[in-house]
């Protein structure tokens, strides 16, 4: 077992432990704290494979992110009311449900923004996938139907078959296996060919087709995994804070993703965790020292990028293979 | 006929580089294209695989055109390329470069481990820190695992130490023994003349001079390619 095996175990013992050590001692707010952390390290891992794997510096991801809170947020509103949707559709407060829904829907929307934005490249895909994101921001405004700029709440947090999903702790597991499960995903997507091949597509685009791969339906491919993956994070947030609003869909959002990532080690299996875990617990530090807590995070992701480009990971387990 | 190249002429930017090139490839050929520095031999093969497509003539590869074609349908099409200076993915192991290349064939990584051992017993490397001949073997092997009906290596043999160049030029010769087509440009005429079937010599953007390897005089090789 090399040391990057071993420091991915440990980060992941710890995140499984420590809520349950916390609700023994009956500190709830600290399996909050590391749920969260869980479902941002997820929907960051989501952005990862885009952004570490395939060098697509995704400023949108918010909206993936967003479309899986309103996913939440408008299937158990329904639920609720008992008032039909589209096609006669009665809503759902099942998690699984909701999850298949906001995959979908993040699904199409990546795609066509995808097939658009993937044809740019560099700082233009960056601010392309930025304006995408802000039309499905200003459209979640504008939309009074679910809210629009107050958001929309969810009076009863959804449910998972078996659990119940109103305890902390059963919540935190829930929230702890998808994101297993994801990291799995992602293991398996970058050990694969196609792994090998996005890849090579970041390195070396020209390389890429002297061989006879077009880079685009791979780029495209990734973008809408990451998209999917950051969905159900999305959702998994909504009911979190039973609360949906278009915030979760702003361009801080989509900026806060990219911080992670940086912060935990970009490409790094473990890097999106580790980048939620140190986000969070900085978030609530500092918070709780001085409001401006943000300038400090800007120094420690300023010190990253000049002198610690590993991130959090490169820092305990050295060198990345990929890089 | 494998490869027609007929009449063509390439530009970078506003800056002709080839001035109307012929070359023709049958099946199992190797053809040596030479020339000086700065000759066109490079852009030639470039404008082969359309990464630097040329505005006239026209080129077609086992009787299929392929103007307008993207390079990597043009890849597709059967054409493996080893670029000039060992171009690796060189964040990819040894094993991810073989394998993100691989199309079904002949050519399979068991194969191209027996012609390279050395990229077997690094499978698990990094590219880049291979040393340049290794890397340039992972080249070659990646370019076969595309099961290529043409390889074409640009430099192939350049800035290596002579040692790992014995290497190299082995493998090019057990390949030509297998029947592939090769478009080989190289300098070491000493290696180069004995496995080429036909020398094509360019200057200047044009086609100069063509025949067999024994036919290219050492008059003729200090005309055309003497410094």
């Amino acid at each position: 077992m090399n040391r990057e095996t071993r420091v991915n175990l440990l980060l992941l013992v710890l995140l499984l432990a420590v809520p349950f050590v916390a609700d023994a001692l009956g500190q709830t707010f600290t399996v909050t704290l590391v749920t969260r952390i869980a479902i941002l390290a997820l929907a960051a891992v989501g952005l990862n494979i885009a952004l570490g794997l395939g060098g697509l510096v995704s400023f949108g991801h918010a909206a993936f992110f967003g479309i899986g809170g309103y996913a939440a947020g408008i299937l158990a509103s329904h639920a609720m009311s008992g008032e039909p949707m589209l096609f006669g559709f009665e809503g759902s407060a099942q998690m699984p449900v909701i999850w298949i829904v906001a995959m979908l829907a993040a699904g199409l929307v990546s795609l066509a923004i995808g097939v658009i934005s993937l044809r740019t490249s560099g700082v233009y895909f960056i601010m392309i996938t930025l304006a995408f994101a802000q039309m499905v921001y200003y459209f979640a405004i504008s939309w009074p139907a679910y809210g629009g700029e107050d958001g929309l709440s969810i009076t009863l947090r959804n449910g998972f078959p078996g659990l119940n999903t109103m305890r902390p702790t059963e919540f935190f597991l829930v929230c702890f296996g998808v994101l297993a499960v994801a990291l799995v995903l992602s293991a398996l997507l970058s050990a694969s060919r196609f792994g090998a091949a996005l890849q090579a597509a970041r390195q070396n685009e020209v390389r890429l087709a002297s061989i006879g791969i077009a880079p685009m339906p791979i780029r495209l491919t990734a973008f809408v995994l990451s998209a999917m993956i950051t969905a159900v994070a999305g959702a998994l947030y909504a009911d979190l804070n039973r609360f949906v609003s278009p915030s979760m869909l702003s361009w801080h959002m989509s900026g806060e993703l990219i911080v992670l990532v940086i912060l935990g080690g970009t490409g790094r299996l473990m890097g999106p965790v580790a980048g939620a875990a140190l986000f969070v617990l900085l978030e609530f530090w500092l918070g709780g020292i001085t409001e401006r807590w943000q300038f400090f995070l800007g120094l420690i992701l300023l010190v990253t990028v000049l002198f610690a480009r590993g991130g959090v990971i490169g820092l305990f387990a050295g060198k990345e293979r990929h890089g | 006929m494998l490869l027609d190249v007929h009449d063509i002429q390439t530009f970078y930017g506003g800056s002709q580089a080839l001035f109307g090139v012929h070359l023709k490839m049958d099946e199992g050929e190797v053809v040596a294209l030479m020339g000086r520095n700065g000759m066109g031999k490079s852009t030639t093969i470039k404008s082969i695989c359309n990464l630097t497509p040329p505005k006239a003539g026209r080129i077609s590869f086992g009787g299929q055109p392929t103007d307008r074609q993207p390079p990597h349908k043009v890849a597709r099409l059967g054409i493996g390329l080893v670029p000039e200076g060992r171009r690796c993915f060189p964040n990819l192991t040894v094993y991810e470069n073989l394998v993100a290349a691989a199309r079904p064939g002949r050519w399979t990584l068991e194969r191209v481990n027996d012609l390279f051992p050395r990229l077997a017993e690094r499978r698990d490397q990094l590219a880049r820190s291979l040393s340049g001949g290794e890397q340039q073997m992972l080249a070659v092997g990646r370019a076969l695992m595309t099961n290529p009906r043409l390889l074409i290596l640009d430099e192939a043999t350049e800035g290596l130490a002579p040692v790992i160049r014995l290497d190299i030029w082995r493998a090019i010769r057990a390949l030509k023994a297998d029947g592939l087509s090769i478009l080989v440009v190289d300098k070491t005429l000493s290696e180069l003349l004995p496995v080429a079937d036909r020398c094509v010599v360019l200057e200047n953007g044009r086609n100069a001079w063509e025949g067999r390897p024994d036919a290219l005089t050492a008059e003729l090789q200090d005309r055309y390619l003497g410094v």
